[in-house]
């Protein structure tokens, strides 16, 4: 029992500091997401055919992809670019990103594309009916879409992102592959020392049920605070 | 730039890994579909035991992340028994795939409605063969868009077994990145390759939807 | 035992913190149409799945045909096969044909060769009016007509009682009558029914017995002339009133 307790207290900080880092990383990561998914459902939704386009593209770039490629892609894709840009005299620092914040940037980007298609079908769910009703009283577009649609759609989206944060604990795994000290990289580094993979996976793997559960049922929670009965829509995951 | 015909000529090795891909989501979707609609019927119409499995079945394999399955089935199962890669992956990501489906296929079950299995009981069908003759024909067919999202999940999701090191497309492009030093390009045109398998995969399940759609009153008939 | 088809005795039935049925008990014999009215929620329809065990009683006991399908051991599904239902949002199966739908038990709960099946189903689409109907869709058919293949999939079973559970109320008024039809074209070949249902007319017209039914008891129990023109329960008396009011000026102007 001695043994187990030391060993405990060997390897707890390394994890505590990785499920930080998860914490942190997913929380940026949904942020932006919400900022980079957000104004894209608005675009599909209200926006002159040119600037639809371009959240479609964005929209469908980014859902029909891997998660892993993405951040290749802005991990190592990125420098590459620079060494172009350089060749031609043109900045080209701001390009080589550090890991983490590769991290943030990719795992933003993927969630925003998913977060604006929950985000256009609240919109939409909310129907055409509030936008006229609004204008006719005088309104200007954006005064409707931000007095009277966003209101709304933001609490009809809810579930859909809700279920958002728990996946984002879930993928921001991936991110141990580019050295991220996550958990999952501090638990790979322990099972490197100590040779004992399956019990590490399985404590690591229950740490992360623990903190998508408590995020549930946390989340689940603030819709119940938040409901307004009679406004209610399912959207799923794509 | 230079490297252009370089890239060129690793297509076909790309491509090759993008068989791989495919074929890894297939198997992971079958054994998902294998495991996920007996979950789903007995979450649905089974007893409480029954029923108790099949939801903490599905919490525990939506609360892990794949890559821990993956991981605890490759690295954790070594020291007992060595799974290859390619098997490791498909067993890991079908049994993650098994929860998804279950959820999609529970709620299509629930939609067909309790009439009909009131219908077919009525008649003097045992439970069973009323589930199998009657509800599930229609279930299946309600499922198919929320099933084709999950065969695009899959399908991404298959890239995870680079981290065990599987010569699949993203291993594939990352090797092929390494030789040519381009890796902006290739990772693109890895995207890229994914992007098709998954277009063509949506755009296919819509035309099998189309095809089993039972007609209606605006279709043929009177 | 008598020739009663259908006996029930003493059911009680409790939903959550409603008691849907009192205590009821009733015999149904061989031939005879029996029509159950009352207000809505006093436990007809809950009576009526009794019958057939689609609900299961919290107390008391049910015999179709001689046999107890409340005892402990009793085949279910077999008894089924005896008792025909028909529901009120029809409950076909949308992914069959109206063929199909007829068929559908002959093959698989009656294991009746396809041909024979086939033929048998054409003819109770027939003895419905409905056999040019055959290859359509539940989607493709009015209410109406849904309905009638509804009855013409029950009747395919060859069943010793048919259970009626308010069978037009969801038609629309001028699809009513088709119905109401082919119920009373089968009460006259002497099959055994029992309908809830609100249509007074045809109560009148087709049924050998009433029975009123009011928060789950019932109330009284009679030939149609009695409940209709010299009821024993002011209650009784009320509840017609008011339906006659409503429905029976519809049927004077049908006629």
């Amino acid at each position: 029992m001695d043994g187990l307790l030391e060993f405990w207290n060997m390897i707890w900080p390394g994890l505590g500091k990785g499920i930080v880092i998860t914490l942190q990383v997913s929380a940026v990561a949904l942020v932006l997401g919400v900022l980079a998914g957000l104004p894209a459902a608005i675009a599909r939704v209200y926006a002159p055919r040119w600037l639809r386009w371009l959240a479609i593209a964005y929209i469908e770039a980014f859902r029909g992809t891997p998660l892993l490629v993405q951040l290749f892609i802005i991990y190592y894709g990125l420098p590459d670019l620079a060494r172009l840009l350089e060749g031609l005299g043109l900045p080209s620092q701001w390009l080589v990103l550090e890991n983490i914040v590769a991290a943030y940037i990719a795992l933003g980007l993927n969630s925003g594309a998913y977060q604006a298609e929950y985000f256009r079908g609240a919109i939409q769910a909310i129907g055409a009916g509030q936008m006229m009703a609004a204008r006719a009283m005088g309104m200007t577009r954006l005064q409707a879409i931000v007095t009277i649609v966003l209101p709304q759609a933001l609490r009809l989206a809810l579930p859909a992102w809700s279920n958002e944060v728990a996946y984002m604990v879930k993928y921001s795994s991936v991110i141990f592959i580019i050295a991220v000290p996550d958990l999952m990289a501090r638990g790979q580094f322990i099972i490197s020392r100590y040779y004992i993979p399956m019990e590490i996976l399985l404590l690591v793997g229950a740490i992360y049920l623990v903190m998508v559960l408590g995020i549930a049922t946390l989340m689940g929670q603030l819709e119940r605070r938040l409901r307004i009965p009679g406004l209610e829509l399912e959207v799923e995951r794509a | 730039m230079e490297q252009l015909p370089d890239i060129i000529r690793s297509v076909p090795y790309l491509l090759e890994g993008a068989v791989f891909t495919v074929a890894i989501a297939a198997v992971a979707l079958a054994v998902g579909f294998c495991v996920g609609l007996p979950l789903a019927l007995m979450r649905v119409y089974g007893n409480k035991l029954a029923s108790s499995v099949a939801v903490i079945y599905s919490t525990v394999m939506r609360g892990l992340p794949s890559l821990v399955v993956l991981f605890i089935l490759f690295y954790g199962l070594a020291a007992v028994i060595s799974l290859p890669a390619f098997i490791a992956g498909c067993v890991a990501l079908g049994m993650c795939s098994a929860a998804y489906q279950m959820e999609l296929l529970r709620g299509a079950i629930q939609s067909v409605g309790t009439g009909q299995m009131m219908a077919a009981r009525a008649l003097g069908m045992p439970r069973l063969k009323a589930i199998a003759f009657i509800v599930l024909p229609q279930a299946l067919r309600l499922a198919i868009p929320s099933w084709s999202n999950e065969a695009a999940v899959v399908l991404k999701d298959s890239s995870l077994v680079y981290a065990v090191g599987l010569a699949e497309l993203l291993r594939r492009s990352q090797q092929v990145a390494a030789r040519t030093y381009q890796p902006f390009i290739v990772y693109i045109l890895c995207a890229a390759i994914y992007f098709g398998l998954t277009f063509v995969t949506n755009r296919g399940l819509d035309s099998v939807e189309r095809g089993l759609r039972l007609p209606t009153l605006l279709e043929e008939g009177h | 035992m008598s020739q009663a088809i259908v006996r029930v005795e003493d059911l009680h039935k409790t939903y959550g913190a409603a008691e849907v049925l009192k205590g009821v008990s009733l015999e149904v014999d061989e031939a005879e149409v029996m029509v159950i009215i009352g207000p809505s929620g006093t436990g007809k329809s809950t009576l009526l799945r009794c019958i057939n065990l689609l609900t299961r009683p919290d107390r008391g006991r049910v015999w179709v045909d001689g046999e107890e399908i409340t005892a402990p051991h009793a085949d279910v599904d077999r008894i089924r096969e005896r008792v025909g239902m028909v529901f009120q949002d029809f409950n076909l199966f949308n992914h069959l044909t109206a063929l199909g739908n007829v068929m559908v038990g002959l093959t698989k709960v009656k294991r009746m060769p396809r041909q024979e099946a086939r033929e048998l189903a054409l003819f109770e689409l027939q003895r419905v009016g409905l056999r040019d109907k055959a290859d359509l869709y539940p989607s493709q058919l009015s209410g109406g007509q849904k309905q009638r293949v509804a009855i013409a999939r029950a009747l395919g079973m060859d069943p010793r009682v048919m259970l009626f559970d308010e069978p037009t109320s969801a038609l629309d008024p001028e699809l009513i009558g088709e119905v109401l039809e082919v119920m009373k074209k089968l009460a006259r070949e002497g099959m055994t029914m029992i309908v809830v249902t609100h249509e007074m007319g045809f109560a009148r017209e087709v049924s050998n017995r009433m029975v009123f039914m009011e928060h789950g008891v019932i109330v009284e129990e009679g030939p149609p002339a009695q409940l209709f023109y010299n009821p024993q329960y002011p209650r009784t008396g009320a509840f017609l009133g008011k339906i006659t009011e409503l429905y029976g000026r519809r049927e004077r102007e049908e006629e």
